[in-house]
């Protein structure tokens, strides 16, 4: 369970985050969804402590991740994975090599094992034999396809993802979704999703949370929140420029 | 006037706050290096990009500058009938002077222009933050690695300058200007101390210690956007090139 309690963020004098609340319930997956430059991404990045607060506290299991030190903050963030928006692959290594890092870094696994986990989580994400490609030598799908490969490496409790179908055409975008669902339904993680990708991202959302003005203005079950009555979030899933949101 | 002493005072303030990043940053590289696991692996990795890697460039311009102290310095000592002092005035200033400094020059061209680009890069797409995430920590891993290794490298690098250049003021005073083998050599001989050696290859030390802090500190401050990259490697040249030229003042006027 992760808990964030009345969460600020300021960049210089622009306040981003202005008091987030909000419970995200083990084993489900929560899409957070909100207006480009709303401050998705730097909530994400709260969550495992990528970024500190000003003020207010994240609860990881009950520890505040913002208040401890260096090495209990890297125990818990090995409970996480992360899928970022360019997948983040280190452009230096192979695809196969990305994946087995976190195991070569962070287990005492031998190589055989390593290999083993490494060629099942490429197999689980339609990336079998081409393990030994650079990031640089393939497409932008299957990268992200190579990202939530290593992000699952570890076999996470949780995993984040930022803006997983960003940059990609519609079919992609969906067989990453169905992706996103298959391996939760295989492993069982905690996911927090933030995306633009309306509606088809509330397919594989059991909850969603929408963040405006730096608050969040709604929050619940998919299908209650897309009947929703409140007028932010009528006004954004119907994308009207007139209403409480102001577009420029 | 109130208005020009406070944005003084801002300036001044920001860049102190910077100065102290800095050190931080090295004091946090240090710290790390001395934490498991042991970056052996890595450490070989990054000699030979920061060493071998630079290896011909640092060859080429070495022979090239002895070739130039041997003519600049045969015709200024002939004046003086003093051409068999040749060899002790070339070994002189390319141990004391040229040659860490120098091959420091090209080290930051070759190679630390283009680790502040790999790194600034590796921020700019998020795989800093990638480390962070899989609890790795960057300074460990991408840092202090390659101060190691640069702090292997230069003298190494600085050594084959020296070597190079002595045998390039030799090819033209000896082989081209008619100078005496033997007095060439028996002039070094007799001049050149192992202070000299020393303190050149103190100098370097603390050369390679300069670029590659001063590289990917400005790597890792670069900026997400599309000039930030390029902005963060011209700065890290530029600060490289000024920070020796200052610390070796400093380190002559300590060691003469």
């Amino acid at each position: 369970m992760i808990r964030v309690v009345d969460l600020h963020k300021a960049f210089g004098r622009q306040p981003v985050l202005k008091g987030i609340n909000l419970d995200l319930e083990t084993g489900k997956i929560t899409t957070i969804i909100g207006g480009s430059g709303s401050g998705k991404t730097v909530l994400l990045k709260h969550l495992n402590a990528l970024l500190l607060p000003d003020r207010g506290s994240v609860l990881v299991n009950g520890t505040d991740i913002t208040k401890i030190g260096e090495s209990a903050l890297n125990n818990i963030r090995q409970k996480f994975g992360v899928l970022f928006q360019g997948a983040a692959l280190l452009d230096s290594m192979t695809i196969y090599d990305n994946v087995a890092f976190p195991l070569r870094e962070k287990t005492k696994l031998p190589e055989t094992e390593i290999q083993t986990r490494v060629e099942e989580r490429l197999a689980q994400v339609g990336l079998s034999g081409m393990g030994y490609k650079y990031p640089a030598e393939v497409s932008g799908g299957m990268k992200k396809r190579a990202g939530l490969a290593r992000a699952l490496a570890m076999e996470p409790e949780i995993v984040l993802f930022d803006e997983p179908t960003t940059g990609l055409d519609p079919l992609l975008g969906k067989s990453i979704h169905e992706l996103i669902r298959k391996m939760h339904t295989a492993f069982g993680f905690t996911g927090v999703i933030v995306s633009h990708d309306i509606p088809e991202v509330f397919k594989i959302s059991d909850r969603v949370a929408m963040l405006a003005n730096g608050v969040i203005a709604e929050v619940g079950a998919t299908q209650e929140f897309v009947i929703s009555k409140n007028p932010v979030v009528r006004q954004f899933l119907h994308g009207e420029t007139e209403g409480p949101l102001a577009v420029l | 006037m109130l208005f020009l002493i406070a944005q003084i005072g801002r300036t001044s303030l920001r860049q102190l706050a910077g100065m102290g990043q800095m050190f931080l940053f090295l004091l946090s590289a240090f710290a790390w290096a001395f934490r498991p696991p042991p970056r052996v692996r890595l450490i070989i990795q990054h000699i030979r990009s920061i060493g071998v890697d630079s290896l011909s460039v640092v060859l080429l311009s070495g022979v090239f500058t002895g070739m130039v102290l041997g003519l600049q310095g045969y015709y200024s000592l002939r004046k003086f009938n003093a051409e068999s002092f040749l060899g002790s005035a070339v070994a002189l200033s390319l141990l004391r002077e040229l040659g860490p400094v120098l091959s420091a020059f090209m080290v930051t061209g070759r190679t630390g222009s283009a680790m502040a680009a790999e790194l600034g890069s590796m921020k700019v797409t998020e795989q800093i933050d990638a480390l962070y995430s899989m609890a790795i920590n960057p300074i460990q891993y991408l840092v202090s690695p390659r101060i190691i290794a640069g702090l292997i490298s230069m003298p190494l690098l600085t050594a084959i300058f020296d070597v190079v250049g002595i045998y390039g003021a030799y090819l033209i005073g000896v082989g081209l200007l008619g100078v005496s083998s033997g007095s060439y050599f028996a002039g070094m001989q007799s001049s050149v101390v192992f202070h000299d050696v020393w303190s050149g290859m103190l100098k370097s030390v603390s050369f390679g210690l300069i670029i590659t802090w001063v590289c990917c500190y400005k790597g890792f401050q670069a900026l997400p956007m599309a000039t930030g990259v390029g902005q963060a490697t011209t700065e890290s040249v530029v600060l490289c090139f000024v920070l020796i030229l200052v610390w070796d003042y400093f380190m002559t006027s300590i060691m003469l």
